[in-house]
């Protein structure tokens, strides 16, 4: 024994602490990114609130910024763009969190074992492969009144084709076909189930993985205690599924608050403001072209990083308390 | 791999090199329309300055439209090009107010401009300084399908009565009088600030965008009032608010509209929609209250010097050359535009000569409202504008919040 305690000993600090550094050695190259693309950024976000600056520098390469102290802040809270981007950022977190119950029962349907059930599968999967940007032209072009379906259908149903002073064809209908982009009150709606297409074969891709774990002896055991049906799903199955269920709840959370690039590609914002949401509303005043002001941009932004603060905390607490739990 | 980030680290090297290492007798110049036309037109007005100073190397960048817009504001700062095109007017402000731009008053006093250019002075100064030449603009009005007015035997409309006897006749044989697409907003500016320049003026024009009147001022109502009039008795098509203005030529070419009002560039558009100089005409947007001196809406593009700027004596010189009439008379004969220069002559084109008559013939020239507004503003404006034209009841809120922005913007 002398001889390997002499060893111990003689180990340098390094070797000693081997388990305890190796994991950071392994993190700092992502720790580094992260923190020049996210932990740094949210802080320089955060102080630009509290200045105006309309982003220009002076000759001399010096900011022209104005520390302007809360005035961002009070001025949000009279500006009623403002809280009509905050109430649609609500509109889209409930209506978004449909996808998760759609997903699941896509899911369901689809997990039996049928001839060319991968092709269904992947066919309800498709959505989710391409772009966002795809996904708003193809709604956008389907919205729209003049060529696109609901317009065909529209004139179809209530237009008679007729031929206008010049002779050329023309339609006239008993009432103008619906533009859902371009009504204040229902292209809000319009945006979301645009969005909720890919987000439900999202949850659905989420779900098929969990069906595929879920026991089939507990499922056996259920069918021999009589449950069946709706009792059969509620009881034995989604308990089952619960790791999946939390999972597609965060995504989809998050998928809603940080809902931008179908409201940029359908309606930017419009028609005059009514679909903004608050990280669009933000884009709006700081990038767009008539926007520049970076102080009142950060100021939406830091809202929104508020908000989704309480989201993402009480994900990390819940799954922090899955892992003590398990262990 | 190491070989190729060699190569690629050589490359940035010789990139900053070539960026940044401009001698003495370059001058570089950023542009800001890749068209083909404008395109051709610059290019065509740069060999001519090389041909008249062989002694200078004129290094030219083109870049698109919006990506200049976003570009000009670190450009300016970081890596200035001795000339760089912009827009006059509130357009010009931040970066006049950063010290961003050159204030080029003495080449204007140096060549004439402050005759020759007389009418576009007062959009090309601020805080007591000229900033830039103006090398081109256009005319707004009402283009409109003459074969239909032909048809239901319509003149030219020149007062606000006429113009709605007109829109009378339209409607009753079926053809909407107005076509717009209102989806990026501007074009709604367009009605608005007619309008407002027919039945206020061209000093309520300024005062408003300036901030000096509010928008729930009786003359800006009474502007308003107009403009429902011209909702209610003549009628844009419908669904205007998920068009863009190209898409808005559609019921137009197709006989189903028969007005826009619009800038002269969208007369491109009408021919490639199969429309002929036969088929549409110019009228001015006809005049609301009677002995209003006539103002018009005549966007302008120039050329800046950045105070950056490397090469100021050449960037000067290539000022100067700009603003000459013989130059302006070539350049906007390619380009199908307006010369700025009263001593320039026109093109032979209908709708040019018609522009040229009513521009160089008004009491005013506006720069359009979201460029003589401040950005914000300009913003709020436009979508009130929209809403106004979906749901013209909803003026009274729509004026208050105009107010409100009004308030925050100008301090």
């Amino acid at each position: 024994m002398p001889a390997s305690e002499f060893q111990a000993t003689q180990t340098s600090w390094m070797s000693r602490n081997k388990l305890a550094i190796t994991p950071w050695i392994f993190l700092i190259p992502a720790l580094i990114f992260f923190a020049i693309y996210v932990v740094i950024p949210v802080f320089q976000s955060i102080t630009l609130s509290f200045y105006q600056w309309n982003g220009l520098y002076d000759v001399n390469g010096n900011s022209t910024a104005v520390w302007v102290g809360l005035e961002n802040y009070t001025k949000l809270w009279t500006d009623p763009k403002f809280w009509i981007s905050l109430k649609n950022n609500v509109l889209w977190l409930f209506l978004f969190l449909l996808a998760v119950p759609l997903g699941l029962f896509i899911a369901l349907f689809l997990n039996q074992t049928v001839m060319g059930m991968r092709f269904y599968k992947s066919m309800f999967f498709f959505p989710f492969v391409i772009s966002q940007v795809v996904v708003g032209l193809i709604f956008g072009w389907f919205y729209n009144p003049d060529f696109g379906v609901v317009g065909s259908i529209w004139k179809f149903m209530f237009c008679e084709e007729t031929t206008n002073i010049l002779g050329n064809v023309t339609f006239k209908c008993s009432s103008p076909p619906p533009d859902i982009l371009s009504s204040a009150k229902f292209a809000t709606y319009g945006i979301i189930a645009a969005g909720l297409w890919p987000q439900v074969a999202y949850c659905m891709i989420l779900y098929l993985t969990g069906l595929n774990n879920v026991a089939a002896d507990q499922i056996e055991a259920g069918r021999l205690d009589g449950a069946k049906g709706w009792k059969m799903l509620w009881y034995v199955v989604l308990p089952q599924l619960k790791p999946a269920t939390f999972i597609a709840v965060v995504v989809t959370v998050i998928g809603a608050l940080r809902s931008f690039d179908m409201i940029a590609i359908m309606t930017q914002g419009g028609p005059y403001g009514s679909t903004n949401v608050l990280s669009y509303y933000m884009f709006e005043t700081a990038i767009s072209e008539y926007g520049e002001r970076y102080g009142y941009g950060s100021a939406i932004a830091t809202v929104l990083f508020a908000i989704m603060l309480v989201f993402i905390s009480y994900f990390l607490w819940r799954m922090y308390q899955d892992e003590r739990g398990a262990r | 791999m190491i070989r190729h980030t060699k190569s690629l680290l050589a490359g940035v090297a010789a990139a900053a090199i070539m960026a940044t290492g401009a001698l003495a007798g370059d001058l570089r110049i950023n542009f800001d329309d890749l068209n083909p036309t404008p395109k051709k037109g610059f290019d065509e007005m740069i060999e001519m300055f090389k041909a008249e100073n062989p002694d200078i190397n004129v290094i030219v960048n083109i870049n698109d439209r919006e990506a200049h817009k976003t570009a000009i504001r670190n450009f300016l700062t970081a890596d200035a090009p001795d000339i760089t095109s912009w827009y006059p007017g509130n357009r010009m402000a931040p970066f006049v107010d950063a010290g961003l731009f050159e204030p080029v008053d003495d080449v204007w006093a140096a060549n004439g401009f402050n005759e020759d250019l007389a009418a576009i002075k007062p959009t090309m100064t601020r805080d007591g300084k000229i900033w830039g030449v103006p090398y081109s603009y256009y005319q707004w009005g009402v283009y409109y399908r003459k074969d239909i007015f032909d048809l239901l035997k319509i003149e030219e409309p020149t007062t606000w009565a006429e113009l709605m006897a007109s829109c009378k006749v339209m409607n009753d044989n079926g053809v909407k009088p107005f076509t717009i697409g209102t989806k990026y907003l501007w074009t709604a500016a367009g009605v608005f600030d007619y309008i407002n320049l027919r039945t206020n003026g061209y000093d309520v024009h300024n005062d408003l965008t300036a901030g000096k009147i509010k928008y729930t001022d009786d003359r800006i109502k009474q502007t308003f009032m107009n403009w429902k009039q011209m909702i209610d008795e003549c009628g844009f098509v419908d669904n205007h608010a998920s068009m863009s203005w190209q898409d808005a030529i559609a019921p137009f070419a197709n006989g189903d509209a028969a007005m826009y009002v619009m800038g002269n560039f969208s007369v491109g558009g009408y021919k490639d929609a199969g429309l002929t100089n036969d088929q549409i005409d110019y009228f001015q947007f006809p005049e609301i209250t009677p002995g209003m001196p006539r103002a018009e809406e005549a966007p302008a593009d120039a050329f800046f010097i950045p105070a950056n700027a490397k090469n100021k004596e050449d960037a000067k010189k290539f000022l100067a050359f700009v603003g000459r009439a013989d130059v302006q008379t070539k350049l906007n004969a390619t380009i199908g535009q307006l010369p700025v220069n009263s001593k320039s002559t026109v093109s032979d084109d209908k709708f040019i000569q018609e522009g040229f008559a009513t521009v160089s013939t008004a009491a005013g020239l506006a720069q359009f409202y979201d460029r003589d507004a401040p950005a914000a503003m300009a913003k709020a404006g436009m979508e009130g504008f929209q809403r106004f034209m979906i749901d013209p009841s909803a003026l009274d809120e729509i004026l208050a919040e105009l107010d409100r922005v009004q308030g925050e913007v100008y301090k």
